[in-house]
């Protein structure tokens, strides 16, 4: 559409939007701020103890000597480990759900056991894996996986089975393949259902690898932690 | 006169974990080529069965089906894909069936241009009009090149102007690219003004209960201007006793 064609009424709209859109992020900003100064506040009135939940002003001193304190190597490794652990949680889960999708059966028999496995307090799993994958990094991975992978089976495989019948149908009726359903129909209609449960991963990955740093920590953001407060 | 497709003692049973559920028994009937024959009968008693076993998408128990030429299949909701354009919707029965040639993308264009769809074709199908979806999802239906057409009430979801004039286009349109039609509905006025001829069937399971043929003696006979004729009413009268689940 051309600029002049726009009429009143849709520029009052657009205005409308973007005004709307303005405000909800001032409002996040302010309630960022907000949170900041309070804590900032209460810390050096003592309210709270800022040796146990830090302060503003001490974390923006550490992040000013970044180099110098070595936080910018931890905090790679920890980037690093996150994403990792997220993209195979991702991947291994939607190829875990497209086969169970593809087989009832495969569906059926596993069912009881990905419920069970997705109630396990996998921190629980810590030890067990150190001692399968050894005590380094492919700890901490496996750690960032096994708290989101499970979770992304389990919804994107209900997305799947959600998918909407009648568009399942009418592909049938131009005789489409299980392969076209599938890439044609199924995963497109599931997108928002991806990228929801991938913002939902990236949460869990990064709980799972800093649980496996505190268990395994030699590099990341768990031992830069007891730098920071050694006698914690 | 030439038939396109004949049904012999068509049965069907589906088998489900509370028991069998007899949806059709012995059903019997063929369709000329041109024609337009209409399905009616009361609610659940087989209908959507009877053509996705003509269209092959669920078996049958018993009996034989002959077919010539290729089968279209329009059901009741659109089912366009909300992620698609609309030229892209049209376009997806091709797609699947890796037709996408040349001549069909001409062809599909042609019929986008003929049926008042082409300056949309770069919309999405939540920014068209209930009757121009149905229009998109029978151009989507005609670009495989049907010889028959299966509709399965592909137009109750309409309001009940626009399926008047929607059921009007529609019969033009097929009419025009020479279509034969087998339609499954509920509503007897629709049934009476599209077809040749008019199947009652029986509560579940289906028998076919009697066969009326439809001839208003009218040239240029349309969905609305054979409602006028004196015959409608009648034909109406004989069919809803017929409907009537007390017999
Ligand atoms: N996949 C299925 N499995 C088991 N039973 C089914 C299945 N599909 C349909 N039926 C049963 O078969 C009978 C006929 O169903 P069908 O959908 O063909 O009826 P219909 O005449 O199209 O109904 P309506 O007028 O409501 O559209 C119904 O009793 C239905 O419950
Ligand atoms: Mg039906």
């Amino acid at each position: 559409m051309h600029e002049k064609n726009i009429s009143e009424d849709r520029k009052k709209y657009l205005r409308k939007i973007r005004a709307n859109k303005i405000l909800v992020i001032l409002t996040q900003l302010s309630i960022l701020i907000l949170f900041i100064v309070l804590w900032e506040v209460l810390a050096n009135k003592k309210i709270i103890d800022s040796f146990i939940t830090s302060q503003p002003s001490k974390i923006i001193d550490t992040f000013l000597n970044l180099s110098s304190n070595g936080l910018l190597k931890h905090l790679g490794v920890t980037l690093t480990e996150t994403l990792i652990g997220f993209i195979s949680g991702v991947i291994l889960g939607v190829f875990i759900a497209i086969l169970l999708w593809w087989s009832k059966f495969l569906a059926k028999v596993s069912e009881p056991f990905l419920v069970i496995l997705n109630s396990l307090p996998k921190v629980a799993l810590g030890p067990v894996i150190i001692v399968w994958v050894g005590a380094g990094m492919g700890a901490i991975i496996t750690m960032g996986l096994a708290i989101s992978l499970i979770v992304t089976i389990l919804e994107i495989l209900n997305g799947f089975l959600n998918t909407d019948k009648e568009l399942i149908k009418m592909a049938q009726t131009f005789n489409a393949t299980k392969f076209q359903i599938l890439t044609k129909i199924v995963i497109p209609a599931n997108i928002s259902t991806f990228f929801n449960s991938l913002k939902v991963n990236i949460g869990l990955s990064l709980v799972g690898v800093i649980t496996g740093e505190f268990l395994v920590s030699k590099a990341g953001l768990r031992i830069f932690n007891s730098i920071w407060r050694p006698s914690f | 006169m030439k038939k396109v497709l004949e049904l012999k003692n068509i049965s069907k049973k589906y088998q489900a974990k509370n028991g069998e559920i007899e949806a059709l028994k012995d059903i019997n009937f063929c369709v000329n080529e041109g024609e337009f024959v209409s399905i009616i009968g009361p609610s659940g008693c087989g209908k959507s069965t009877l053509l996705s076993i003509i269209s092959g998408l669920e078996p049958k128990t018993e009996g034989e089906i002959k077919v010539e030429g290729r089968i279209g299949y329009m059901l009741q909701r659109d089912s366009l894909l909300e992620w698609k354009n609309i030229y892209d919707n049209v376009m997806f029965g091709l797609e699947i069936s890796r037709k996408k040639t040349k001549e069909s993308q001409t062809y599909v264009e042609e019929l986008l241009k003929k049926y008042g769809l082409y300056d949309f074709k770069d919309k999405y199908p939540n920014q068209l009009s209930g009757g121009m979806r149905q229009r998109a999802a029978l151009i989507r239906t005609l670009a495989i090149n049907p010889k028959i057409l299966l509709l399965d009430e592909a137009f109750s979801a309409l309001d009940y102007q626009t399926r008047i004039m929607v059921t009007n286009d529609i019969f033009k349109i097929l009419k025009n690219e020479g279509i034969t039609a087998l339609i499954v509905t509920h509503d007897i006025s629709e049934a009476i003004s599209m077809s040749n001829r008019v199947i009652v069937l029986s509560k579940r399971p289906a028998t076919v209960k009697n066969v009326h043929t439809i001839d208003f003696e009218m040239e240029n006979r349309t969905p609305i201007n054979c409602r006028e004729s004196p015959k409608f009413s009648k034909y109406f009268d004989t069919i809803w006793k017929e409907l009537d689940v007390h017999a």
